[in-house]
């Protein structure tokens, strides 16, 4: 099973990926996860892998291999949907954030992407920053995108859940279980 | 039964330290080696430091090895030029404790400013390298790195890749096991490194790398996999991965040492293979010392020197197989910027309006380079832009450089900064250097270094007084200043680039990553009182947007509330209020 999530830097991406991975590994599977570290952090685009099977070698996924893509934001599903499979499908959090080259006016933030991509690909989308804000904490929006794309990957409810408790820091147990929730049933 | 767990490659390198015994660890931190310190900092029983810079790392691992315990240093790829003197005499004086130095190379320059191959450093050191390929062998590789460093008294690179410091796999853990400490025995001849002695050591260091080639065949880490013997790899690291996931049913050699090769296992398995590809990311390292022996290998006319390999490019190369399915998208791009509420973004606003150059450095500001700040013209390597402002005005004069100023961080100042300093207060030179002081080592996410107060454990330390350093060695001008106090730094710039006085200006604000740094108010625009300018935008705060009308946005999740598009709008359309 090939797992990309990709975002923009300080949206929660890694948790995400860590919390993927760590499911997988209580499953029974063999795993790996790749990550970014350093400048590229810094509110650029970035992206994660999770790899889990009977064994795995390389850490990333590679272009046409990816069974689910996650995307926290529009354009950046744009930009990673070519790594899909052929029926590999797509989970997008509907929200647009613009990029230091459109702030600046030197490129536009492409129009209808959601539209463009459901012609290929099989897309869920949820508003996982709206949710968040109802919860009461912005920053649980990738729980609730979490949410949304373990219903596509697998494995129970519960196994998510725990992974998650285990995970996340303790004060934002509750919360983010919740926000798991809003986003599992959908 | 062992514990499994899946464990960031520099963790399980943290952890391989662990088990080995390491008494004494000290590092710069430097993308993608950093987090290794981080981890190992946790365990009570290894020491770990962050040294100023990779040299005195090195140098103190060293002296750790001297006294008789196991000890290492971590770096990236170009932080071991920095280390680069005392690397190549370590080579010659052997080790006592064993010493083992990670280093991190970045193929595909995620983070760095060159793509430089330690391998070949290591080869003109005449040093062994490991190399793994995952995780588990990180931990297992480590402890080997140190068996071969005390066996053939040598200290050893260990070199990761940023893909293995920053993937994660599964790691089996094991016990701490210490080795009893060796006992310290004066020998000038071994550890004086003076004409006489140095002439001797060198004739050692060749019968050692000799003596290496020879057993390395038997180097358990070193591995043939033997399956269709029409097609075979040498290779090792992550390239090994990309092979196996490519190409499963090939035969593979599998190189843990990287250097010195086993000639004897890649000379049979070139016989034994029809085709066989040495598959290395960066320089042909491996490849030229095969074809050296006269063995027909093939390489670097099907595989790149640059970037990141990938079971997908051996696929279309091998097989003309194209795995993609969907053409790439049209997506502008994104990359990486200021963070809302960095201090630099102020400093560099001004330089901006102000028309002034900066010769940077290596840290997060190199993004001043980048549109809409466009302040940055050089970045070189770490404390280069003191010592390029004082070339230049070397070069041209004193009036040449009325419109440029140097700007480095306070980690990388203290880093090698300060010795270029230094040369300008002793070769009279008159430029302006601004410390970009925001009390860390930001880049790298968010490091201690001397001037915090706190050391890599955690522990209350002296922190030293940048101001006081820049008067001490000399500094006739040296003024203080918050670096979001935006008509302050104005006067301030404009008045120290136009006299012929060195000075350096410490711009401080805290790094708005580190936690509490949030501001406690945000800031909203009066859209009736927008004129649409776009004088705000110029900052290139992320956190503001144009509306389709024109106006100007605040995301308020966003927004850190440091204030500073306040300074750009004339119309007093922007304002602070409470969160």
């Amino acid at each position: 099973m090939n797992i990309m999530v990709v975002g923009v830097g300080g949206q929660g991406t890694l948790l995400t990926s860590r919390i993927i991975g760590k499911t997988a590994l209580a499953g029974g599977y063999d795993v790996k996860l790749s990550e970014v570290h350093g400048m590229a952090q810094r509110g650029g685009s970035v992206v994660t892998y999770v790899r889990y099977g009977d064994k795995v070698f390389e850490p990333t996924c590679e272009e046409g291999t990816v069974d689910v893509l996650i995307s926290f934001e529009r354009l950046e599903a744009l930009r990673y949907a070519h790594f899909l499979k052929k029926d590999g499908i797509m989970v997008v959090n509907d929200t647009r954030i613009d990029p230091m080259t459109v702030v600046i006016g030197a490129k536009e933030y492409p129009q209808g992407i959601l539209e463009e991509l459901s012609q290929n690909h099989r897309i869920y989308t949820i508003d996982g920053g709206k949710i968040a804000k109802e919860l009461g904490n912005s920053k649980v929006l990738n729980s609730v995108v979490l949410g949304l794309s373990a219903k596509h990957i697998g494995f129970t409810k519960e196994e998510w859940i725990k992974v998650l408790q285990e995970t996340v820091p303790p004060k934002t147990i509750e919360i983010n279980t919740k926000a798991f929730e809003r986003g599992y049933d959908a | 039964m062992a514990e499994k767990r899946i464990m960031l490659g520099n963790d399980a390198i943290a952890r391989g330290a662990y088990e080995a015994g390491v008494k004494v660890s000290s590092s710069y931190p430097g993308t993608p080696s950093t987090e290794i310190s981080e981890f190992l900092a946790k365990y009570d029983e290894v020491y770990t430091e962050w040294a100023p810079n990779e040299k005195v790392a090195l140098e103190a691992a060293a002296g750790a090895s001297l006294a008789g315990v196991r000890s290492m240093a971590c770096m990236k790829h170009v932080g071991l030029n920095v280390a680069s003197d005392p690397l190549y005499t370590l080579a010659y004086t052997g080790v006592n404790g064993g010493l083992v130095i990670v280093v991190a190379d970045d193929p595909g320059i995620a983070s760095s400013q060159n793509e430089q191959d330690t391998r070949m450093i290591a080869r003109s050191a005449h040093l062994p390298v490991v190399e793994p390929s995952d995780s588990n062998e990180a931990k297992e590789f480590f402890k080997y790195a140190f068996d071969l460093s005390e066996k053939y008294d040598t200290p050893v690179i260990f070199r990761t890749t940023t893909k293995l410091s920053h993937s994660q796999s599964v790691v089996e853990l094991g016990e701490r096991v210490v080795p009893e400490d060796k006992a310290y025995e004066r020998q000038v001849p071994k550890y004086v490194m003076m004409p006489a002695s140095a002439i001797g050591r060198h004739k050692v260091v060749e019968a050692r790398e000799d003596k290496m080639t020879l057993d390395a065949p038997s180097f358990p880490i070193n591995k043939v996999e033997y399956n269709d013997k029409k097609i075979g790899f040498i290779t090792s690291g992550i390239p090994y991965q990309y092979v196996k996931e490519a190409c499963p049913q090939a035969s593979v050699l599998k190189l843990g040492v990287v250097n010195p090769l086993p000639k004897a296992l890649i000379e049979e398995f070139v016989k034994e293979v029809e085709t066989v590809y040495v598959f290395e990311e960066l320089e042909p390292v491996i490849e030229e010392q095969v074809r050296a022996w006269g063995l027909n290998v093939k390489g670097k006319e099907l595989f790149t020197k640059q970037g990141e390999y990938s079971a997908n490019m051996l696929k279309k190369v091998i097989y003309g197989i194209d795995e993609c399915q969907f053409d790439k998208a049209e997506a502008p791009a994104r990359p990486p910027i200021l963070c809302p509420g960095c201090p630099h973004r102020s400093v560099f606003s001004v330089l901006n309006k102000l028309k002034i150059h900066a010769a940077g450095d290596i840290g997060c500001y190199t993004l001043g380079a980048v549109a809409p700040l466009n302040v940055i013209d050089t970045t070189i390597c770490m404390g280069s832009s003191i010592s390029l402002l004082h070339g230049m005005e070397k070069a041209k004069g004193k009036e040449y450089i009325k419109n440029w100023v140097a700007t480095i961080g306070d980690s990388t100042f203290l880093h090698t900064g300060v010795n270029s300093l230094i040369n300008m207060v002793y070769n009279k030179s008159t430029g302006t250097v601004m410390i970009l002081d925001n009390r860390t080592t930001g880049m790298t996410g968010h490091q201690e270094h001397a001037a915090t107060g706190k050391t890599l454990k955690g522990e209350d330390t002296y922190a030293i007084d940048l101001a006081d350093l820049c008067r001490s060695i000399g500094v006739p001008n040296v003024v203080e200043i918050n670096a979001f106090d935006v008509p302050g730094l104005e006067k301030l710039i404009k008045e120290s680039v136009s006299s012929d006085t060195l000075t350096v200006i410490i711009a401080k604000a805290p790094c708005a990553l580190l936690k509490g740094q949030k501001f406690p108010n945000k800031c909203v625009v009066d859209a009736e009182k927008c004129k649409k300018c776009g004088m705000c935008m110029k900052i290139g705060c992320p956190a503001m947007t144009k509306t389709e009308n024109g106006t100007v946005k605040i995301d308020e999740t966003m927004c850190n509330g440091c204030g500073l598009c306040k300074n750009y709008c004339k119309f007093g359309a922007i304002s602070t209020v409470e969160r």
